[in-house]
């Protein structure tokens, strides 16, 4: 049940990057081009992602609990540490170098462009590495 | 050059909202594609591992529904350039998880949760990606 279920989310998900034009890193690096050749069209897909979600939290956050699931694993955590600023740049960095975040290398995956099929390796092992001394350190 | 395209990003945009709104309703968790890969590598910690490689199965599949249904081959340019895609992907897979988040878990979950560390990551993120195509583009000249 949960893996249809996650299947048909992914794919909803994965949909909505495709449709909005987020799977084309060049979308993405027009849109941080903002002294060139800047297309505002990221600004859309994030607008009408969180208008949706902030409205759809408000709803389903109301529930006692998710339909699928014992509780809700939602992230408590307010502090501002050193993770959270060196993390975010690092990742802002390699976004800006190949116009792919996660999503839209997964969806670029099966589509077989060369500079994917380095991307997509290098993404996992960075993120095994992360999770790897993160898990060390604590 | 790309084609501004305000409509269809913003569709596009409400089914990934759409999407992490169905992903907390059903399975009470934040739709974080950072989270959900790096948690579907090993080593496995928990038994919801399936359902994250199906999440990203899902993702994978989704350029050929889309060209299934439109008619039309999904469009994208992707930079073939090794060294850059590497060092890139190095970047985005590190950061994103040291930081506990992407565009995703962080932009579209965390902004919508109004979470103060997600618009702190977001913003700094959204400068970094700005400043890192301004000196590859104006500066070096790409």
């Amino acid at each position: 049940m949960s893996i249809l279920v996650n299947l048909g989310l992914g794919l909803l998900f994965g949909v909505g990057l495709i449709v909005s034009g987020m799977g084309n890193p060049a979308k993405v690096l027009n849109f941080l081009d903002l002294f060139g050749t800047f297309d505002p069209s990221l600004a859309f897909v994030m607008g009408g992602a969180v208008v949706v979600a902030f409205i759809g939290y408000r709803l389903v956050l109301a529930r006692p609990a998710p339909l699928l699931a014992e509780r809700f694993q939602v992230p408590t955590r307010t502090d501002i540490d050193a993770r959270l600023i060196l993390g975010p740049a690092l990742f802002g960095i390699g976004w800006g170098l190949g116009g792919f975040c996660p999503g839209p290398a997964f969806t670029a995956l099966g589509l077989g462009a060369p500079g994917t099929l380095v991307f997509v390796p290098a993404m996992l092992a960075g993120m095994w590495a992360a999770r790897a001394l993160a898990e060390r350190r604590t | 050059m790309t084609e501004f395209t305000p409509v269809a990003s913003l569709i596009g945009g409400m089914l990934i909202g759409l999407s992490a709104v169905l992903m907390m309703l059903l399975e009470g968790r934040i739709a974080g594609i950072s989270g959900i890969a790096s948690r579907a590598l090993p080593p496995w910690r928990d038994n919801a591992v399936a359902g994250r490689l199906a999440f990203i199965a899902g993702l994978v599949a989704a350029p050929f529904l889309v060209a299934g249904v439109t008619g039309a081959p999904v469009v994208q340019t992707v930079s073939s350039n090794t060294p850059l895609m590497l060092a890139a992907g190095l970047l985005v897979g590190f950061g994103s998880v040291w930081g506990g988040g992407c565009t995703s878990g962080h932009g579209v979950c965390g902004l919508s949760r109004l979470s103060r560390r997600s618009f702190v990551a977001t913003a700094i993120f959204m400068v970094a990606g700005f400043l890192t195509v301004f000196v590859v583009r104006h500066l070096i000249g790409g």
